[in-house]
């Protein structure tokens, strides 16, 4: 909103004196019974049962107060600080590998002018997208086995015999980075397509008219517009990412607990919870995570001018 | 909305929706009934008593023939059948939902049946001071002549500090399957010790590469090979304590053998239960110790090695040389009643049923019944089918000799070992070099689970 706007809002407004509070008219009626939805759900099913978790940290099993007990227990546990690494890892190959892949790949399909082809490409990438979470891992349990695989060829290229090579830990984080990118990084290639067709055409047309060839426009103009998108996919997909959970607990099960069933940080949580039956530390786990993932969020606001208005 | 954030907003949905019901439950639970458990004559606190009220009865897939012939057989009780997985391949769903009933305090089933060994462990402790879900049975709710009938040390993984918490439904007792008709060709002996056994491995991996003689792919590989080596690896001590020690020289026996086969190709690090498995090696199992399920589930299974009838044997379980044979064991389910029940009548009635009536154990069992008097009829029975080119008694002297120095505890041994060892043998490292990590990984997995580790 420009600062006209503003001004010529509030001279309309104040020309409108008279009722000092408008009677409710239908339409804010409607938005309310429209929000009123979402805000009761989010009432119900996030913001209470944070606090309810809040509430879980800082007590024991008798509901007395723990301090921080449930917090140092987390922390001292054997599984933590594995976890957190195989966590970090993760996130550092699939972020890089979002990042880089959707930009460029996003910049390739808009370059693209024949019509048919741009559109076919964006359904592709979108396509696994819209496999739900843990049907589009119990998929990649087939590709995994070199014997199942309609890849296998692939696999023992690369010296992989068996399912358990392929699931070396060493391998998991780049596992589970391509499952993620795989089925998520098609919907964001859509949303920056988007982003680029807002890019005012006369901007482009005058980079090329002094001269710049597609490279440099992408490099000098799309990216740099892209910037907050780039940042608003960064801090998405971090949040998600921190919360690994499905994909490795399925392949958990399905290698008999060969991945095991204590490998991110939200499983360790879930271990706590349901079979050691320490709600407590559970919920200690995951306000940390949460606390985590505010506290990188803050930086990719911040840095990728998230917040920052024209 | 893309997919990041639309799994991101499922996720924190499913855990809210999980608070939500805690909490509801949790409130709900306030207001319940306030009639409390009294003292019982069993020896656990009990509820008033209902001759008449329906019972729940948990089991997984396969069982559900047992809850069957219990219908047909008592008609006169009613009971409601609710299927769910049988806490299998770790899902440990039994124990989950139990404390969360504990929550609530309300909504126990009756009875539940239950794959694993280690659920006495927990259902007999109190859980923040919750009543124990597993009731009593040797305080005279199951008549003592039932429990003596089952065979010796088959009700082991049921009993905490001499208290008798489920009934065991068939024994999974380790023994040596081996393909005679291939060992007739070969001109080979069946091995007696687990030296000869080594030996003949190393003979089969020169003169007829590709048959193996065992996996260490599976879970259960330290419970078929460590456990009848007398590896001090999991000895419960108590409800709360065990030893570990993997270091013995019995742990290091089975360790170097298994080294020397796996390193020759005659015992790969490949699970019977993968389609790779079924691809290299149907019709190349010369011989492979194994539960006594292996029969059914592997050898005798078109989706399997599909052995023709006529060549599958059975032999003891190879002993170390001067020592009297023990052998593991590899599950076996397990029938809990609930110490919460309305009908405790009804509930035993039903796991007597299920445990020893001939009605299930010996028409339609697939595993070897622990109750004694029906693993000799089942053994007769399956005997009498053909399919086996000797006769079980290998099977039957095997399940009274399972060493009871493995015990039960709540943490499961084959979780351990499949993210520890199975890996650290994919990537070549020697199990007995493995064995102080193996040692590390059982002691942290203990403690974490409120054992004293000695």
């Amino acid at each position: 909103m420009t600062l006209v706007d503003r001004t010529a809002r509030a001279a309309a407004v104040a020309t409108r004196r008279p009722p000092a509070r408008p009677p409710a008219t239908r339409d804010s009626l409607l938005s309310y019974g429209l929000i009123s939805g979402y805000a009761v759900l989010t009432l119900a099913f996030g913001l209470l049962p944070a606090l309810y978790a809040v509430y879980l940290a800082f007590t024991d099993a008798t509901g007395g107060f723990a301090g921080l007990a449930n917090f140092t227990k987390a922390v001292g546990d054997f599984r933590f600080w594995p976890a957190v690494s195989h966590v970090a890892l993760y996130l550092i190959i699939w972020l890089v590998a979002l990042v880089l892949l959707v930009t460029v790949l996003a910049v390739i399909v808009h370059a693209i002018r024949v019509r048919w082809l741009s559109r076919t490409l964006r359904f592709v990438f979108y396509l696994p997208g819209a496999l739900a979470g843990a049907s589009s891992v119990l998929l990649w349990l087939f590709v995994l086995d070199p014997t199942a695989s309609p890849v296998g060829g692939l696999l023992r290229l690369f010296g992989f015999d068996s399912f358990v090579q392929v699931i070396l830990p060493g391998n998991l984080p780049v596992i589970f980075a391509v499952i993620a990118f795989w089925t998520g990084a098609g919907g964001w290639i859509v949303i920056m397509y988007g982003a680029l067709n807002n890019i005012s055409a006369e901007v482009i047309e005058a980079a090329r008219v002094d001269g710049a060839n597609a490279v440099q426009i992408a490099w000098r103009i799309q990216l740099p517009m892209l910037r907050k998108w780039i940042a608003y996919m960064s801090m998405m997909s971090l949040a998600a990412g921190t919360q690994l959970f499905v994909e490795p607990q399925l392949l958990s099960q399905a290698s008999n607990a060969v991945v095991p069933n204590d490998y991110s940080l939200n499983q360790l949580a879930y271990q706590y919870a349901f079979q050691q039956n320490d709600f407590n530390t559970a919920a200690a786990i995951s306000l940390l995570l949460l606390v985590v993932a505010l506290a990188l969020s803050a930086v990719f606001v911040t840095r990728g001018g998230l917040f920052e208005r024209e | 909305m893309v997919r990041s954030s639309r799994a991101r907003s499922t996720r924190s949905l499913l855990t809210a929706l999980g608070g939500v019901a805690v909490l509801a439950l949790a409130l709900a639970g306030c207001g319940g009934d306030d009639s409390g458990p009294t003292a019982g004559a069993y020896g656990f606190p009990q509820v008033a008593q209902d001759d008449k009220a329906p019972i729940t009865v948990w089991v997984d897939a396969d069982r559900v023939k047992a809850a069957d012939a219990f219908k047909k057989a008592h008609p006169e009780v009613p009971i409601e059948v609710v299927t769910y997985d049988g806490s299998a391949n770790g899902s440990n769903s039994f124990r989950t939902k139990i404390q969360l009933f504990d929550r609530t305090q309300s909504g126990w089933p009756d009875v539940v049946f239950s794959t694993q060994n280690n659920d006495a462990a927990w259902a007999s402790q109190q859980s923040n001071g919750k009543q124990a879900f597993a009731a009593v049975l040797n305080g005279g709710l199951v008549p003592q002549e039932t429990l003596d009938n089952f065979t010796p040390g088959a009700l082991n993984p049921c009993t905490v500090d001499g208290k008798v918490h489920c009934l065991r439904n068939d024994l999974a007792q380790v023994v040596l399957w081996y393909n005679k008709a291939l060992f007739d060709r070969f001109g080979y002996q069946v091995p007696g010790t687990w030296e000869e056994y080594r030996a003949l491995g190393e003979k089969v991996a020169g003169e007829h590469p590709g048959h193996i003689i065992g996996t260490v792919g599976d879970a259960w590989t330290p419970e078929v090979f460590f456990w009848g080596s007398k590896c001090q690896a999991n000895e419960i001590t108590g409800p709360k304590s065990v030893t570990v020690n993997t270091t013995t020289p019995q742990c290091q026996r089975a360790a170097s053998m298994l080294d020397t086969l796996i390193k020759n190709g005659t015992t790969p690090n490949v699970s019977v239960f993968t389609p790779e498995f079924v691809q290299k090696y149907a019709g190349k199992v010369l011989m492979m110790p194994g539960p006594a399920w292996y029969a059914g589930a592997i050898f005798n299974n078109p989706q399997s090695l599909n052995v023709p009838a006529g060549q599958l044997g059975v032999a003891p379980p190879p002993a170390w040389q001067g020592e009297e044979a023990v052998t593991g064991n590899v599950g076996g389910g397990t029938w809990f009643v609930s110490s919460h029940s309305k009908n405790l009548k009804a509930a035993r009635i039903f796991t007597e049923f299920v445990t020893t009536a001939d009605d299930y154990q010996v028409a339609l069992a697939p595993g070897y019944p622990a109750y004694g008097p029906a693993a000799e009829k089942w053994v007769t029975k399956q005997e009498s089918s053909g399919y086996y080119a000797t006769d079980l008694k290998a099977i039957v002297t095997a399940g009274t000799s399972i060493w009871p120095g493995w015990g039960s505890g709540i943490f499961s041994q084959e979780a351990v070992w499949a993210k520890t060892m199975t890996p650290a043998i994919a990537e070549g490292k020697s199990l007995v070099t493995l064995l102080p990590e193996w040692q590390t990984a059982i002691k942290n997995q203990a403690q974490v689970d409120g054992y004293t580790v000695g």
